[in-house]
């Protein structure tokens, strides 16, 4: 898959997903690109670079999320 | 005059140990002073209102801040860890009050001059509180605003020559003891080891795709001086594979008193002359020393290497000359509970630059195995209680050995593959079927 293929393919599925949650571990990613981790990873993190999703972090854990949807709240199981 | 009443904190200080209130008080103090004249980028009163809000939560018994953000560097997802007070108009000297970890050097080394400078820094575009060191190893900046964060990124790359440290789902900052720098136990170079593993796994450290968080530490014996078998996902501790080498002379002067065991640690108080048969060989674990007719033997085979006797006759007792690593995974240490020491994998390796044979034998398909089936917020140790030792040794493709048993065996099966039972188990289904209807 490239790269374009796959921005399109986390967009979809992320903003599908938007009603019930924001913040997506980095396995659920890997899982909607369909690919081994390492591989899913290379092309998360150019993401993550060209803003398409950004990082959220507990400090213990990350999750990552589109630029500027979901609340704080979202985030701590608020809602 | 403080800006808030702290009683509750001020008890804090009562007690006998120094206590970190009075550090935030002596720096909110200095801060308001300003004697160096420091053109402050946060707010003057941040160590107040941080007194402030931790008094509140006493008094609620519940935290004010809120949990993680999106803050962080650019390209960086972990060193920062974003914290918010949910009382912002109350304190807002911490309305935002982020945390950035810093990679301590290897070995924690430093000149004063290189920690004047971090300090001056973190005074600077921070609230100038730090944590000398956090649990990990890394120096914790405790609060600052998010405008800070980029310019502190800059300056320690910079100027410092420093990085950020793991936080979140990553690679956390790698750990070692002083190792060969100052330690005559260290049977590797922890130092190198760590600094090289730190470089190699950039992207792990910086760019979070694990299930959990991961720790890497080195101790160069098993004394295990930053308790790497306790603290850390893949501990590396240290040892020999030859013999412990004795210096019998040596061993005689610590039975004569010339030489002071422990190095002399236990001078505080009249012990009693030493002996080595109630200090040394009774206290082996193995029983594996024997001291008769002023000879000194070790059956190096039956020796786990605990450093007990090395420890109190170093000058005596050497480590052998054939040295490298045992490794262990799984250990983890969590707050609340579940904490659980390492389990051997690995009885002995070489440790040598570039750890080729550590990193590609060992680490990189531990983390292939555990990215794809560990589940989210699962640390290595528990992916190896749920699939068992069984599997670890299959992901490493090692044979099994009875080091890496710590107790008899408590489940009842055995599970065989079907390439390990002579004629495999395929049958025909068909010729199954005439005998067994559906
Ligand atoms: S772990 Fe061993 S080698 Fe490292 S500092 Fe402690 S005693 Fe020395
Ligand atoms: S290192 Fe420990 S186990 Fe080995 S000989 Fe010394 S006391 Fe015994």
């Amino acid at each position: 898959m490239d790269y374009e293929e796959a921005k399109v393919k986390i967009t979809e599925q992320l903003t599908k997903k938007l009603k019930t949650k924001s913040k997506f571990y980095f396995n659920d990613l890997a899982k909607i690109l369909e690919m081994k981790p390492r591989e899913a990873k290379k092309i998360v993190n150019k993401l993550v670079e060209n803003g398409v999703l950004e990082y959220w972090s507990s400090g213990s854990t990350s999750m990552y999320g589109m630029p500027g949807t979901g609340k704080q709240a979202s985030a701590e199981h608020e809602d | 005059m403080a800006k808030h009443e702290t009683p509750l904190l001020s008890q804090l200080e009562t007690g006998p140990w120094p206590s970190f209130v009075s550090d935030i008080k002596r720096e909110a103090e200095s801060r308001a002073k300003n004697e160096k004249g420091i053109d402050y980028q946060i707010p003057v009163d941040a160590c107040e209102d941080l007194l402030g809000v931790l008094e509140l939560s006493y008094k609620h018994g519940r935290t004010h801040w809120k949990h993680g953000g999106i803050v962080g560097v650019f390209g960086y997802g972990g060193g920062v860890i974003g914290r918010y007070c949910d009382q912002p108009e109350q304190f807002p000297g911490v309305a935002h009050f982020h945390t950035m970890r810093v990679s301590q050097p290897a070995g924690k080394f430093y000149t004063t001059e290189y920690l004047k400078g971090l300090c001056d820094l973190w005074e600077f575009r921070g609230s100038g509180i730090t944590n000398m060191h956090g649990s990990t190893g890394d120096i914790i900046f405790i609060g600052t605003t998010t405008p800070q964060l980029e310019e502190v990124f800059y300056e320690l790359t910079h100027t410092f020559n420093q990085d950020l440290g793991g936080s979140g789902s990553n690679l956390r900052t790698p750990s070692d003891c002083v190792g060969q720098a100052r330690c005559e136990f260290a049977c590797y170079d922890t130092q190198a080891i760590c600094h090289e593993l730190t470089n190699y796994y950039q992207d792990e450290l910086h760019r979070p795709a694990f299930p959990y968080k991961f720790k890497f530490k080195f101790d160069g014996c098993p004394n295990c001086c930053v308790a790497s078998i306790a603290r850390s996902d893949l501990s590396f501790i240290g040892t020999w594979r030859d013999e412990i080498r004795i210096d019998a002379e040596a061993v005689k002067a610590y039975v004569g008193g010339e030489l002071k065991p422990n190095g002399g640690a236990h001078a505080g108080r009249d012990w009693g002359a030493f002996d080595i048969q109630k200090e040394v060989v009774d206290l082996c674990p193995t029983k594996c020393m024997r001291y008769a007719d002023g000879k000194l033997e070790i059956n190096n085979k039956e020796c786990t290497r605990c450093m007990h006797c090395i420890n109190v006759m170093p000058r005596a007792l050497r480590i052998g000359n054939d040295r490298g690593v045992t490794i262990l995974a799984g250990a983890k240490a969590p707050i609340l509970d579940g904490a659980q020491m390492g389990t051997l994998i690995v009885p002995f390796m070489k440790a040598e630059a570039p750890y080729d044979d550590i990193k590609e034998k060992v680490i990189e398909p531990i983390w292939d195995w555990w990215m794809e089936e560990g589940k989210n917020r699962e640390r290595l140790g528990e992916l190896m209680k749920r699939q068992g030792l069984q599997r670890m040794i299959e992901v490493l493709g090692v044979d099994p050995d009875p080091r890496m048993v710590q107790e008899p065996r408590s489940n009842p099966y055995i599970f065989w593959k079907e390439d390990e039972v002579e004629g495999g188990w395929k049958r025909d289904i068909n010729e199954f079927r005439k005998y067994h209807k559906r």
